[in-house]
């Protein structure tokens, strides 16, 4: 388990900006009527990413929104580790994947460099821009080792590229997603070495089917449930 | 040709990402084809033609898929029936749904369909991991364009009505247990549920349910359109089908590719991922379905066949074929103690046995990686373990004491080798090599 705090310095208040309350009602129709408490992961995620984390007034506006309890709410901010309990860094949220498929391909020169680019890991960084943390296996681990930066990820890293990547951000650009070793998605170094017959991608495979193999004879008689 | 699988009978034909991953390109490659006549069947020859093919749940536990569908209520009553995707992909070294998720995600809508029809549900929800934001925008853009194409949705093209909803969790490992992901999905906590009730009978809102996982889903369409027959006949009795592998660690090329099931480990490992980092002399060990199972020496690994009944025969598992592969430059004692760390962070709390037992472990495994333990400590870490095994509500307990028992089962005497040489003041320096490049 992760002992999880909310941040001792909470802002006064929280508001819901238009475009995300307009996000949470879309999340809430999504469940049936009087279920609209399964809305709660996505709508705290939808603060997150309005403020930057999750503070207490938006965990009792949720919970009044969600007609929950507030310590449920609470409950789900702190259980769930992808809730950012204090402020993270203006420019960028780094969160390195350290679990055992990424150590074995070298994350913990990553997370060197972090610390000395950005600093003691789980603070911001002395001006405020980054915050970095350690996280666990985010599976993309045929890709290691790998990163997620404000959300998105940066995989096949090395030092030297990881470090030129955080430094992107720093100058205010937005690096592309992937793999920084121009590999294909998740295919082999050198690119893929299947999926190379023609015929796949040709359009045969949509030729309609005249009959599916094993079809009952005039198995029309669907069995009608009772809806 | 590398391995053994064609072309011709991959499932997953843009698992790269070279094509269109939306309804266009899809169609073109298939999906949806056939759909219709498909659906005009009955539920109960669905069920029947998913059992004969012999697909078995590909989210690690191996259970059969059309065995599992007819467990759901023969006839639906006030309270409807749900489909439940678990694409809460969190086991390390798993990173195959992924790819189905963010370039084959027609294959998955098309097999909710189908696999709702055939328990009867008339709404799905496909939970997906927090951390996938990429991979959630690409699936949620794919169900749009199959509304707008009315392939899904009320008064279909194909007669079923069906809504297909993603949500998603915050990041938490134990989401991928389904009886925490429902509870997630009602928007609590995600501590296991006890069973009974099975979902089938109580699971989300305790309507019926019945959770599979993306690959098992995916992989339904096809199956159904080229024959049960087709998917039975690659790999051995019981373990049939294709599969989704993913290789991580000290491969030279690591990659997620679909194979046969059964296709020697050593075949996959050489032909796709180009051999062991130094050559096969050079292997280690290898934890052969993600971080839950037990690994196997080098020499195991020789003959081991990736299939259920294979691997359970060398005391480890198939899980979900996310191999881990670590050469003779690894740490294995570290690699496991950084495991069991996972575990620790990862445990919701809620047994005793686990919550206390994962930390305790974790931390006496830091210990035997730099030698300071008692050699006395080996058993007793043992002993802890074989108590939290089996003593939990779920299986992450299990999942965190089998690593650690995989590791002393084969390399015992490393351990014990780094304690004497503690002891003789010749201390194992953790991660020295990491240490003198920074």
């Amino acid at each position: 388990m992760s002992v999880r705090r909310l941040s001792p310095n909470q802002p006064a208040s929280f508001a819901f900006q238009p475009e995300t309350l307009e996000k949470a009602k879309w999340w809430i129709a999504k469940f049936p009527q009087g279920r609209q408490q399964s809305a709660v992961i996505p709508i705290l995620w939808l603060i997150q990413k309005q403020e930057g984390w999750v503070s207490e007034p938006a965990i009792r506006t949720v919970a009044e929104m969600l007609g929950m309890a507030r310590i449920r709410v609470l409950e789900v901010a702190t259980f769930y580790t992808m809730f950012m309990l204090e402020p993270v860094g203006s420019v960028a949220l780094v969160q390195v994947c350290g679990t055992t498929p990424c150590q074995l391909r070298g994350s913990e020169s990553l997370m060197a460099v972090c610390k000395r680019k950005i600093g003691a890991k789980d603070h911001l960084s002395a001006d405020g821009k980054f915050y970095w943390q350690e996280v666990e296996c985010l599976g993309a681990c045929a890709n290691a080792p790998m990163a997620a930066i404000n959300d998105y990820y940066y995989e096949d890293l090395t030092p030297e590229s990881f470090e030129a990547l955080l430094d992107d951000f720093a100058a205010g650009k937005a690096p592309a997603p992937g793999s920084l070793a121009k590999r294909q998605g998740s295919a082999p170094e050198g690119g893929p070495l299947t999926l190379s017959d023609p015929a796949l991608y040709d359009g045969t495979a949509a030729k309609p089917l005249k009959k599916i193999p094993n079809a009952a004879p005039k198995a029309k008689a669907k069995a009608e449930p009772t809806a | 040709m590398v391995g053994i699988l064609e072309d011709k009978d991959r499932i997953f034909t843009n698992l790269y990402g070279l094509h269109d991953f939306g309804l266009e390109g899809a169609k073109r490659r298939g999906a949806w084809n056939g759909v219709r006549e498909i659906l005009s069947q009955t539920p109960e020859w669905i069920c029947d033609q998913v059992k004969n093919s012999g697909l078995r749940g590909r989210g690690g536990a191996g259970f059969g898929t059309g065995l599992k569908w007819t467990f759901m209520p023969k006839q639906e009553s006030e309270r409807p029936h749900y489909l439940v995707v678990n694409a809460d992909e969190s086991e390390p070294g798993t990173c195959k749904d992924r790819e189905i998720l963010r370039n084959d995600p027609h294959l998955l809508i098309e097999g909710c369909l189908i696999a709702s029809y055939a328990i009867r549900a008339h709404a799905c929800y496909i939970y997906i991991r927090g951390e996938y934001v990429f991979e959630r925008e690409r699936l949620e853009a794919a169900i749009k364009q199959a509304y707008e194409a009315k392939l899904i949705g009320k008064d279909n093209i194909h007669g079923w009505d069906f809504d297909l909803y993603v949500t998603h969790g915050g990041g938490a490992y134990i989401c991928g247990d389904e009886t925490a992901l429902m509870e997630s999905l009602e928007g609590k906590k995600g501590q296991p549920r006890l069973k009974p009730p099975f979902p089938a009978g109580a699971g989300i809102y305790g309507c019926p349910t019945t959770i599979n996982n993306v690959e098992t889903i995916a992989t339904v369409g096809s199956i159904l359109r080229r024959g049960a027959e087709w998917f039975a006949g690659f790999g051995r009795p019981n373990n049939t089908g294709t599969k989704l592998m993913a290789i991580s660690g000290h491969v030279n090329r690591p990659c997620v590719v679909e194979e046969t099931m059964s296709i020697p480990l050593r075949q996959l490992l050489e032909e796709h991922c180009g051999g062991i980092r130094g050559g096969w002399g050079n292997l280690k060990a290898v934890i052969p379905g993600g971080s839950s199972v037990p690994m196997i020496t080098a020499e195991m690994a020789e003959t081991a066949l990736m299939d259920f009944d294979s691997l359970r025969e060398m005391r480890s598992g198939l899980g979900t074929a996310a191999v881990i592969v670590m050469d003779k430059d690894a740490d294995i004692v570290k690699s496991i103690a950084r495991l069991s760390y996972f575990y620790k962070h990862e445990s919701c709390g809620q047994c005793t046995p686990c919550r206390e037992g994962t930390g305790w472990m974790w931390r006496v495994m830091e210990r035997m990686v730099t030698g300071e333990a008692e050699m006395a400590e080996i058993d007793m870490l043992l002993d802890v373990a074989s108590q939290v095994e089996g003593h939990t509500i779920c299986g992450l307990g299990d999942a965190a004491a089998w690593p650690i028992q995989g590791l002393f089962r084969h390399f015992r005497h490393e351990v014990e080798d780094r304690i004497t040489q503690y002891r003789a003041g010749r201390p194992h320096v953790q991660g020295a090599t990491l240490v003198a490049a920074e």
